[in-house]
């Protein structure tokens, strides 16, 4: 009913155009002619890249801050909010002299994420109260073995002088929608 | 006498040379025609638009790993997809792929033979093919491929009772059987000879022959014995290389031969309208002519393949019902009433 296309069934007695099926089946020829000349929806890969959205959830980065210490603080909310269960992590103390690597005092000495289990779906980054992690537009390639899909810190944290632009998942908009803590799924 | 034989043995040449590049292309149509009609694009990477994709196909076939099933009768396993092929080929003998050429005072003939029986041979040796595929499917051992040689079987042999009787009602017409003289019986066509094709007087008999030939060759909606998901493969389910490639190569060429044999019973074969009127010599009557027969066979393949991507597959117990029940009953009142006309209205 939403879409006013619901037809009621009706259990009648074919008559003898529809019980011959010719008429049907030249209606039926003439609709598949038809696609014939309809545009092609195939998107030519390597060639052409297929037009994603601009906050399109893809493979995740882990943020630096200002003067390149790693955000994240190591706090596991990421991991309790994956419904996935696809982000794992051993907490470490900063040292003395590590301030510029760190900027809280606890860090993740190993965050992996397994993309296979992953679906992308961007719960950890709104957990995350360290604007620590960000899903990107860039797609997880693929690989040959099991192995390959657990992502460590190596291929997750962003190179200091190589910052992925998040800008586009950080509008004013999200900020706000971020402090309804009400509003978010993990209260 | 040996420069005759020396021709027909190059035409033998070439027109195996032609179907077999014909069923390679009809692969690769398949896969566009498929591609078109669902908004895609079709194999595209091997070669310029992808022309080269048979090619890259037939090469995969020879070098898969071949299996022959311990439990399968060896000999039988082996002669299947030979005969499949064999008689495949065969049928292309008797058809007539052009008129005549005059060359140096000698006439040639653009057909393999001329059988007065034309029409009967076709059909002899393509109820010999549903040997093949009975042998392929008992002889794997395999209950998957024994249905679907079961069905391809009793398939094709109901089917080929209502296709001979829509023959008939055509022969009682026609008067011959030879398929070289009934092309020549539709010659002129539109133009200042009013002359139809066999189609106009036998509306009725195309129907049911195109749809048996759907049948024959296996293909939607009637492709019971190898639907994949009933039955794996049907009755090649255990092939495997270029075994497996001879079936389906032997399928697309019963597609071509049957899309030839449409052409020359009902759409007047290798003549084209206003050919009497355009005053061209006869022997370049006679090349376009043949090329306006492949256009023809090219239309009835595309449509072979149309009508797959248009309407699904039956039922078993329906295709029974339509082949017993409706096109048989159908046939004989064509013979009936083609009979009453022809013996009234005098051509
Ligand atoms: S995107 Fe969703 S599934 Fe993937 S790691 Fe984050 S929370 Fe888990
Ligand atoms: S990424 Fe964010 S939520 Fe996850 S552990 Fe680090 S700081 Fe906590």
């Amino acid at each position: 009913m939403l879409t006013n296309r619901s037809k009621v069934v009706v259990k009648k007695e074919m008559n003898f155009w529809e019980r011959i099926y010719l008429p049907a089946i030249l209606g039926g020829t003439i609709i598949t002619i038809k696609h014939l000349f309809k545009k092609k929806a195939t998107v030519k890969f390597p060639e052409v890249k297929r037009e994603i959205s601009e906050v399109w959830r893809g493979q995740h980065v882990l943020k630096r801050d200002e003067k390149g210490a790693e955000r994240c603080t190591a706090c596991g909310l990421c991991a309790v909010a994956c419904p996935a269960e696809a982000i794992t992590m051993t907490a470490a103390e900063r040292k003395k002299g590590e301030e510029n690597l760190y900027r809280e005092e606890k860090y993740a000495s190993v965050y992996e994420i397994n993309m296979l289990r992953c679906i992308f779906c961007g719960l950890c980054e709104e957990a995350c109260p360290k604007e620590a992690i960000f899903l990107t537009d860039r797609l997880v390639t693929t690989d040959y073995g099991r192995k390959g899909f657990i992502y460590g810190k190596d291929k997750l944290v962003e190179a200091v002088d190589k910052r992925i632009d998040v800008t586009k998942r950080q509008t004013p908009e999200v900020l706000e929608f971020k402090k309804h803590k009400l509003l978010s799924h993990n209260r | 006498m040996i420069a005759f034989l020396s021709y027909k043995a190059l035409l033998v040449l070439i027109i195996f040379t032609i179907t077999l590049a014909v069923a390679a292309y009809s692969t690769y149509a398949e896969r566009k025609v498929a591609a078109f009609l669902q908004d895609r694009i079709g194999p595209n990477r091997a070669g310029p638009f992808g022309l080269l994709q048979p090619l890259a196909d037939g090469a995969k076939f020879f070098f898969k790993e071949e299996i022959i099933p311990d439990v399968s009768n060896k000999t039988l396993f082996i002669i299947g997809p030979s005969i499949a092929m064999l008689t495949a080929l065969m049928a292309g003998v008797v058809v007539p792929w052009g008129n005549t050429l005059w060359i140096g005072g000698k006439e040639y003939l653009l057909q393999i033979a001329d059988l007065n029986v034309g029409i009967l041979y076709v059909f002899g040796v393509v109820s010999i093919g549903v040997y093949g595929i009975m042998i392929g499917g008992w002889s794997s051992n395999n209950k998957f491929s024994l249905l679907g040689a079961i069905r391809a079987s009793a398939q094709m042999i109901s089917y080929e009772i209502a296709m001979g009787l829509a023959i008939i009602a055509l022969i009682l017409m026609t008067g011959t059987l030879s398929l070289r003289e009934i092309s020549l019986q539709q010659a002129g066509g539109i133009g200042s000879d009013w002359n139809f094709w066999n189609i106009v007087y036998q509306p009725v008999g195309f129907l049911i022959f195109i749809i048996c030939a759907f049948a024959e060759c296996n293909r939607t909606p009637f492709d019971l014995p190898e639907c994949e998901t009933e039955l794996v493969g049907g009755y090649h389910t255990e092939y495997s290389s270029m075994k497996l490639g001879l079936y389906l190569f032997s399928e697309y060429i019963n597609m071509f031969i049957s899309a030839a044999v449409m052409s020359t019973l009902y759409f007047g074969g290798f003549n084209f309208p206003f050919m009497n009127d355009i005053g061209l010599s006869s022997n370049w009557i006679t090349v376009i002519g043949t090329a306006v027969f492949f256009g023809k066979i090219v239309f009835f393949i595309f449509f072979f393949m149309w009508i797959r991507w248009t309407i699904p597959r039956f039922r078993y117990d329906q295709l029974m019902n339509l082949g017993w029940r409706i096109m048989i009953p159908l046939a004989i009142a064509n013979i009936a009433l083609s009979g009453l006309i022809s013996l009234f209205v005098h051509r």
